[in-house]
């Protein structure tokens, strides 16, 4: 950048101000070091409405923000005596034009009651849309099933084999390695409490009730709604950017049949063998924690497992797979639909559909806990 | 400004030759895996001239304008802008240097989660030195040298039209006062009718504001409009460089297809009045320019 002449302001006479500016008008220059606070300071003692007159013919270079400055401490109208070169003239007169201009009211304050209705009331009504949507959103996947067990050569296939490889091929090296630890961390634990009671046995009730019928499918569950979940919400919120979404809705194709549906069942087919996956990865972990803890070998906890923990447990396992693969489908695309084409609401979408998804499945997850309390003991 | 677009232009040295140009272009080559984009190309952009780049889809404008924004690297060669290296530029003269230009984006890129407002602001709120009632005036009347209302300005870019955000666009590129502006398609997407207003509105800035403007479109009427010189990009570097009228007579295969079909034939017709003051103006640096 070339070095510029600094804009500065000086008051030639204290009795009958005229007030001299110099120097170069440009933004840059103002917002130089303190030139912008030195100017301000400047205006606020001296000249200000006193002033009888402005020379400006010591101005190197200007532009529209410098002279908006002068123009701002001239109170917004020419002053009476002021001395210009002519290619000033320009900047004052867009100045003065755009002046002319109405100006939108400022906002009015709202009191705290109408903050309060006015919030709340929007709040009601997203949670309105909310329910409508997914309701209306339900009954359109029920349609689309039925239109696929009608013509089942005709329904995408292709889609939902590319998502069983996204969502479930691609997951199993995190959810192999979470599994795996947790099984470590929770057969330590265990092991040790275990010890104290000389209860070493039961430790293979202990991790194979835990992880088959509780912590297997919510560990899967909870990596593959932040992980899937956030991915197919923000899919669909592009898809909305970049109106591919309106695109397929004037071509006739329907978003849930197209985009909802292959997504759901994909998951809901994934899930259970993604549950089948942590369990086996946990346990393993569990076993190697067992054998180095309390010296239990490999070969004793797999004899006693089918004893310790009832098939039912494994059924139940499998079952929150399925439903917990259906509900993050579900809720992502749900929030992914309904996002609009503009950034802040693209990321604001993703974050709610995790944060719902992973909410969702612990609720879901509690119910399963209630309605089969008597169930695999 | 009673001269016109002209200070930058007569009161400079008379030696046009001295006169260093506000954009260089040396030696660039350009390669996308196997595909060759540019191969040596050089170009100069002089000050105060409107510059249109052209050529057909794939002949890599977008990319040479990237390229002088520093936005890509290219394979080899040199891209100065006021004589700074902007590859190799340090950050803080780089910074200085993205202070002193102002782009166009064909999209208009407006920033989505900000009302029009807060768009236009942005570039000056980013100086964090000018006080919040200076930015709001200046943000006016920015908004209304591009003739938009002050009640524009409170809509979200999603409720604007495609022309109106062009012009949000535009109040955004020239927040901090640019010596150089560019354009990517400056007027793609707007009816004839916006089209024409947008040029008008372009040179009455670049007359009022002193601005370099270098552009890239396809659109012959702006083209024929706007430009003071055409470079045109076909066989991988600048296959002609000159006025209008000296590019139109050239023999290259690619230009007459362009310039010399019907399109083009009837933009250059109903283009000659208002491209003749231009081109007079261009016409007279032209004689000490060209060697």
């Amino acid at each position: 950048m070339p070095t510029f002449a600094p804009p500065r302001i000086a008051i030639a006479q204290p009795d009958s101000p005229i007030v001299t500016v110099t120097g170069t008008w440009h933004v840059h220059a103002l917002a130089e070091g303190g030139n912008m606070a030195a100017i301000t300071a400047a205006l606020a003692h001296g000249p200000g409405k006193r002033a009888s007159g402005w020379d400006l013919s010591g101005i190197v270079a200007m532009d529209h923000i410098g002279a908006q400055v002068l123009w701002n401490a001239w109170g917004k109208a020419r002053p009476a005596q002021l001395t210009l070169t002519p290619g000033l003239e320009s900047f004052f007169n867009t100045i003065e034009e755009a002046e002319q201009q109405a100006r939108p009211d400022a906002i009015p304050q709202l009191s705290f009651k109408a903050w309060a209705i006015a919030t709340y009331g929007e709040k009601l009504r997203n949670l309105r849309g909310n329910v409508l949507d997914l309701v209306g959103l339900i009954g359109q996947l029920t349609l689309d099933v039925g239109r696929l067990l009608g013509r089942p050569q005709r329904g995408p296939w292709k889609e939902i084999s590319a998502h069983i490889y996204h969502i479930g091929y691609r997951a199993l090296g995190i959810t192999a390695l979470v599994g795996f630890l947790i099984g470590v961390v929770l057969s330590y634990l265990s092991a040790q409490q275990l010890h104290t009671f000389g209860g070493d046995v039961f430790l293979v009730n202990i991790l194979g009730m835990s992880i088959i019928r509780e912590l297997g499918p919510l560990l899967a569950a909870i990596l593959v709604a932040g992980r899937s979940g956030s991915s197919i919400t923000a899919q669909l919120g592009v898809m909305r950017v970049t109106e591919e979404l309106d695109a397929m809705l004037v071509m006739g194709l329907s978003h849930s049949f197209r985009l909802v549906l292959p997504r759901l069942l994909a998951l809901a087919v994934v899930m259970p063998l993604l549950v089948i996956w942590t369990d086996a990865m946990a346990l393993i972990g569990g076993m190697l924690a067992a054998r180095l803890e309390l010296g239990l070998s490999p070969a004793y906890f797999l004899r006693k497992l089918p004893d310790a923990v009832a098939l039912a447990n494994y059924w139940i396992g499998l079952g929150k797979g399925v439903v917990f693969g259906s509900l993050i489908a579900l809720l992502a695309s749900h929030f992914g639909l309904r996002i609009k084409a503009n950034t802040e609401s693209l990321g604001e979408g993703t974050t709610t559909s995790v944060v719902t998804a992973i909410t969702v499945v612990i609720v879901a997850d509690a119910v399963f806990a209630i309605i089969f309390n008597d169930v695999g003991y | 400004m009673s001269a016109g677009p002209a200070p930058a232009l007569t009161t400079a040295p008379a030696p046009a030759a001295t006169v260093a140009p506000i954009i260089s272009v040396r030696g660039l080559s350009t390669v996308f895996g196997d595909v060759v984009v540019h191969q040596d190309l050089s170009l100069d952009v002089r000050q105060g001239e409107i510059l249109a780049i052209v050529g057909g889809s794939g002949s890599g404008k977008t990319t040479l304008l990237r390229q002088m924004l520093g936005l890509e690297r290219p394979s080899a060669g040199t891209v100065e802008v006021f004589g700074e290296d902007v590859q190799r530029a340090e950050p803080a003269k780089l910074q200085l240097l993205r202070n002193r230009w102002g782009m166009l984006f064909q999209h208009g890129a407006l920033f989505s989660a900000l009302n029009a407002f807060d768009n236009v602001a942005q570039p000056m709120r980013e100086l964090h030195a000018l006080p919040e009632d200076l930015i709001r005036d200046a943000v006016h009347l920015k908004l209304h040298m591009v003739g938009l209302s002050a009640q524009d300005g409170l809509k979200m870019p999603s409720d604007l039209s495609g022309g109106m955000v062009k012009r949000v666009a535009l109040a955004r590129a020239l927040a901090l006062e640019p010596e150089l502006l560019f354009l990517d398609e400056p007027t793609a997407g707007l009816d004839p009718n916006l089209s024409e207003s947008f040029v008008e509105l372009i040179l009455a800035l670049r007359k009022e504001m002193q601005l370099t403007v270098v552009m890239v479109t396809h659109d012959l009427d702006t083209l024929f409009s706007l430009a003071g010189r055409i470079a045109v990009l076909a066989d991988k570097h600048v296959a002609a460089l000159g006025t209008p009228a000296e590019v139109v007579q050239s023999p290259h295969p690619f230009i007459k297809e362009f310039f010399l079909g019907a399109r083009g034939l009837r933009a250059m017709q109903g283009a000659h009045i208002g491209a003749g003051e231009i081109d007079r103006e261009i016409d007279k640096n032209e004689t000490h320019h060209e060697s």
